[in-house]
């Protein structure tokens, strides 16, 4: 990707807050996301990775404004997304597969129905007859048999379920895909099938991924650049090969190092950096840097001043004091 | 003698659609100090042939044939008097979600004791010296004040450890362990392997590892079944499963798994949905997504085939293959599955 192009998404110091109720009349901010900024070009899969609870999901969803950002600004093609018409606008290019195959289809509505809903939101079509069309041609595009247009979800399988809440993604012609762990409730050759669509619609329809995952080698399988997130903050962003190879934040050499290899001999020699301890709760985060209290080359500096998310080498972002000594 | 010893178990569900043949044939043996680990899709059967042995199947479901024997003493038809016997003090189980497996409504100490006081001659002071005791083997710190918490009071990962504390408190033989890191993150992933692995070589028990993820199988197993629709299609030690797989399912699922080398290019797919248990077919259940598939794996299941000394699989391939060079032999038990 060249430099001096307009990245298609751009984020700058992404926040958001949750008011958490801790008590009688009482309130504590959870900072679900804190101070996230990252771009991403034209056709490319950025992955994003990080454990349960590190702000993965609000990320995606608050970048498609689904929950209203606390603070920060977000782009699309250079222009800022700010009133309720950009946002609307925004909306009909940026799409969401989520994660559930099961919980996300309204059992209540058809296969039809449930693809052809952002075109009746976006009134995206003439004629009842070109609706029609659009939702046969859609589910063609995913594999899906276009004869059972008429059925309701429960009568798919989950690999079935998770294409046609992909058909419905794609429905407005998106550039823009936030993926929110669209493979992790599918059986593994299931999940093959669909990695694998993901990658075809990609080249056909010149697609932008946001691809949120916990499996790191699915992500690294399928993404461009890969970033981590850990307790709201992003700590590593690289493109994907270097930061599998060469992780420079103390959290993602041992995230990387844990990712059980399907191979016998790799895993018996494989020497696991097994992490102390506990993700420590978002609504108590340690000060500074939020890894200080598992990390194991943490100093006092660590603890009271956070680190800023800088390039080390080209395109290989991190935030530690320490990324330099250790390395 | 084998420690656990698992002959033609047949088991099925009986609902109102018919019999649900959940397993079909399946037998294994498993030696002291192994780990033995069953992979397979949901609906494999897998989970299933671990409730078996426990014999805490849910009330539709029955053991229809097979023999199961612990140390040599017949389980299957033993009654319940039995298996309490058995049950957390021979043979202990830890399940897949830490979250819903524990009860919310009593302290971890009160539950932790309650298989103490069932199992051992241990007044209430010694067991619950010896519930510290387990919590601090789990790396639960301070274990004195911790066992008079709830469980909402702990991590999804240190709840896994109190049920692997509480699955061991006893000292059992064989630890069944259905797919005890799935709910969990990677990073704690690996200090429960770790943790299950230290105290498998620490008090010299077996596993049985039941999981769907290749890379929990390749870390912690000695040998390694693989099941499709209810019967083992292959096993052997993990090293011939995985650079040796000798039945079209492995293959192509080791095919199908993203790797650091796929990056860039397209993943193998198994094509097709798994079997509806309901009907399965005569021949390989298999077969109607393999894409080798023959004539006879249609017509006619394969009959366990003993690839080398360390690998058996159910696959008719390795005939093809070896009636050209002739290295295959035949054995003829165990096969013959309808």
């Amino acid at each position: 990707m060249s430099e001096n192009k307009t990245p298609l998404i751009e984020v700058k110091h992404l926040k958001e807050y949750f008011n958490i109720n801790t008590g009688f009349m009482r309130s504590k901010p959870l900072k679900a996301v804190d101070d996230v900024s990252f771009s991403i070009n034209q056709g490319e899969t950025l992955g994003l990775v990080g454990e349960s609870g590190c702000g993965k999901t609000t990320v995606g969803r608050t970048l498609l404004n689904l929950y209203k950002p606390t603070g920060g600004e977000i782009y699309y093609k250079g222009k800022q997304i700010k009133t309720k018409a950009d946002i609307n606008e925004f909306r009909k290019k940026a799409t969401m597969v989520f994660q559930d195959p099961y919980s996300s289809l309204n059992p209540r509505m058809t296969v039809s129905d449930i693809i052809g809903e952002p075109l009746d939101i976006h009134k995206a079509y003439k004629t009842r007859e070109e609706r029609h069309e659009k939702i046969l041609t859609l589910m063609d595009r995913v594999g899906l048999n276009s004869e059972h247009a008429a059925r309701y979800a429960h009568e798919f399988s989950g690999g079935q379920r998770q294409r046609i809440g992909i058909a419905r993604a794609l429905a407005l012609d998106p550039d823009f895909i936030v993926c929110d762990e669209p493979v992790s409730a599918l059986d593994v050759s299931i999940q093959a099938q669909v990695i694998n669509m993901f990658d075809e619609l990609q080249q056909q329809m010149g697609l932008t991924y946001l691809f949120i995952a916990h499996d790191i080698l699915v992500v690294r399988h399928i993404s461009d650049r890969i970033a981590v997130m850990y307790l709201g903050k992003m700590v590593e962003l690289a493109d994907a090969a270097e930061i599998y190879e060469h992780p420079l934040h103390p959290y993602t050499k041992s995230l990387m190092s844990a990712v059980p290899q399907p191979d016998p001999k790799i895993a018996r020699s494989n020497k696991r950096i097994v992490l102390s301890g506990d993700i420590p709760s978002p609504l108590n985060a340690p000060s500074g840097c939020p890894f200080h209290t598992r990390c194991p080359y943490a100093t006092e500096e660590c603890s009271q001043s956070m680190p800023e998310f800088k390039e080390i080498s080209s395109g290989h972002f991190v935030a530690c004091h320490k990324a330099a000594e250790i390395n | 003698m084998a420690l656990l010893e698992v002959k033609d178990l047949h088991t099925s569900f009986f609902t109102p659609a018919g019999e649900v043949k959940a397993v079909n044939g399946l037998s294994f043996n498993l030696d002291r100090r192994k780990v033995l680990g069953i992979v397979g899709e949901s609906g494999s059967g897998k989970s299933v042939t671990a409730y078996s042995i426990m014999q805490i199947l849910a009330s539709t479901g029955k053991i229809v044939s097979g023999s199961i024997k612990f140390d040599g003493q017949e389980l299957v038809g033993a009654g319940e008097k039995v298996m309490k016997t058995i049950r957390g003090n021979k043979i202990s189980i830890i399940f897949q979600d830490p979250m819903t497996s524990l009860n919310p409504t009593y302290t971890i100490g009160h539950q932790l004791m309650e298989a103490i006081l069932l199992h051992t001659n241990r007044n209430k002071h010694e067991a619950r010296e010896r519930a510290i005791e387990m919590l601090r083997l789990v790396n639960i710190n301070e274990p004195e004040k911790r066992i008079n918490q709830y469980p909402f009071e702990f991590s999804g990962g240190m709840r896994q450890r109190i049920m692997i504390a509480m699955a061991l408190a006893c000292e059992p033989d064989i630890l069944i362990a259905d797919e005890p890191t799935t709910a969990l993150d990677v990073t704690i992933q690996a200090q429960i392997l770790e943790l299950m692995k230290s105290l498998q070589e620490e008090l010299g028990m077996a596993i049985i590892m039941i999981t769907h993820d290749l890379g929990v199988v390749a870390q912690m197993c000695d040998e390694v079944i693989v099941m499709y629709a209810g019967s083992a299609c292959e096993q052997g030690t993990a090293d011939e499963i995985f650079y040796n797989p000798a039945h079209e399912y492995t293959k192509g699922l080791m095919r199908s798994i993203p790797t650091a080398d796929t990056a860039g290019t397209k993943l193998k797919p198994i094509t097709g949905t798994p079997i509806d248990l309901l009907n399965l077919p005569k021949g390989c259940p298999f077969a109607p997504r393999c894409e080798n598939a023959m004539k006879i794996c249609i017509k006619e299941r394969a009959e366990r085939m003993q690839i080398n000394e360390f690998h058996q699989a159910n696959c008719w391939m390795n005939v093809k293959e070896g009636i050209e060079n002739g290295s295959i032999e035949i054995s003829k038990e165990g096969g013959e599955e309808s």
